[in-house]
């Protein structure tokens, strides 16, 4: 039997349609009470503009699906970290070229760290491997993704950053 | 939906608009959006007007040098930013309204109120270009100055008696150290540049100084919030002083910018600018209202 997590779980996202919403930690809950769904949601960046048309396409699918009663809420608290991204999502993110992020943890207590040159983790370019690779500009075509570029085989690609 | 054609991705929707980023319905859905009964609230109004106001304000300013900046990584970076801004001014415009409780939404209250309504503080709505007058160094100076302080305010916030503005603000944290490194690192490079970017560096810093003061005056509305923008001062100093140092720069001495009567941005009291940046944030609403595309 299909339930409605496994429905909401396959809808992807708007703007990596490589990931679902489940594989990018997006979709936090499901819950299923009388034929009523209930589905909960915490948004990536505040501006995220395709934060809307993730609650439309699972009120869509789910409808799609036979539930008529589909509500979808949005939590903002905990805020979503890359942190949420499964192991699946970071495997098909490297697949489609993109580097997933690495992992951040818990964010330490007290001040906010001020970074004064290019981060220096080391983003391995998900074409071919190398471990050169360089940051070319932090921000990217979406607000989850800055744009770097490999020192051996001389690709640009895109690199999920940590938040 | 699928995405197997990206045309198909264009016209098979269910929503009227063509594609995400128009036709916004409402920004908290399914929020949790009890009041605290331990807060006034048209004291949480006023404040979530200000924070709402510095964010949506700046994100205009930073909205501008889309297709100015001096080369194409800055204009998405600086469109990054400033759409970050706007997620945060629509979460907290939304909240103002909402507990006003007289059906303004986030619309009515970014296009529809008049500049001594706004509650922003002068440091967001100056001009620091890209145009007359202005300069990218400045416009970094502003943004290493606004973020740094952000940080800081957002911190305080994190434990407030709203639920909403204090998950804005843990939300926000992590965008703006984002916007503050990348300030940061502008500064460096230009201050610690040629003689050239670090005498344009230089200006930049001295034109956003005077507007600093503002920042740590505590409004009536903080104070009966029991918040104080005064205590974190020393954090804000700090910071600007390491990235100041690694720049090669000092701290500009001047005369704080002059207040009306004792008032200022959160007075709705504003600068010449105010005006000239709100017609063109207001105009096509109040021209078409509700126009979407």
């Amino acid at each position: 039997m299909v339930t409605a997590l496994d429905v909401a779980s396959a809808v992807r996202d708007p703007e990596l349609p490589v990931l679902t919403l489940a594989d990018l930690g997006v979709l936090r809950e499901v819950v299923e009470e009388d034929g009523r769904v209930l589905v909960t949601i915490t948004p990536t960046y505040s501006g995220c503009p395709a934060v809307e048309e993730m609650g439309a396409d699972l009120k869509r699918s789910l409808r799609a699906a036979g539930y008529a009663e589909v509500e979808v809420r949005t939590s903002l608290s905990p805020a979503w970290t890359t942190d949420w991204i499964s192991d699946e999502g970071r495997r098909k993110l490297a697949e489609a070229g993109i580097a997933p992020p690495s992992r951040v943890g818990p964010r330490a207590v007290g001040p906010v760290p001020l970074t004064l040159t290019p981060p220096s983790a080391r983003v391995a370019c998900p074409r071919c491997g190398s471990p050169r690779t360089e940051e070319l500009s932090r921000f990217g075509s979406t607000a989850c993704k800055a744009l770097r570029r490999c020192l051996d085989c001389a690709e640009p690609f895109e690199h999920i950053k940590e938040i | 939906m699928s995405f197997d054609n990206a045309y198909e991705s264009l016209i098979d929707h269910e929503d009227t608009h063509w594609a995400f980023g128009t036709g916004f319905s409402e920004a908290l859905p399914g929020v949790d959006r009890a009041i605290p009964s331990d807060v006034d609230s048209a004291d949480l109004v006023a404040y979530c007007l200000m924070l709402g106001d510095d964010a949506l304000v700046l994100s205009q300013r930073l909205a501008e040098w889309c297709s100015r900046a001096p080369e194409l990584e800055e204009d998405v970076a600086l469109a990054n930013i400033a759409l970050d801004l706007l997620g945060q001014a629509r979460l907290l415009l939304t909240r103002a309204g909402e507990v006003e409780g007289c059906g303004r939404d986030e619309d009515a209250l970014a296009y529809l109120r008049d500049e001594r309504d706004f509650r922003n503080v002068h440091l967001a709505e100056i001009e620091c270009g890209p145009f007359a007058g202005g300069d990218f160094a400045t416009t970094m100076a502003r943004l290493l100055v606004f973020s740094t302080w952000k940080i800081a305010q957002y911190s305080s916030l994190l434990g407030f008696a709203d639920p909403v503005v204090a998950a804005v603000a843990a939300k926000g944290l992590k965008e703006l150290a984002y916007h503050r490194d990348h300030a940061a690192q502008w500064v460096v490079r230009l201050g610690d540049g040629t003689d050239e970017s670090h005498r344009r560096m230089r200006a930049g810093l001295a034109r956003v100084w005077p507007f600093v003061e503002e920042l740590f005056a505590a409004h009536p509305v903080e104070q009966r919030l029991g918040l104080d923008p005064a205590g974190y001062r020393a954090e804000f100093d700090s910071v600007i002083d390491t990235v100041l140092s690694a720049a090669g720069l000092e701290r500009p001495t001047s005369v704080p910018a002059a207040r009306v009567n004792g008032r200022a941005g959160r007075d709705g009291v504003h600068t010449e600018a105010m005006g000239y940046l709100l017609a063109e944030l207001q105009h096509l609403h109040r021209s078409l209202p509700g126009a979407t595309w």
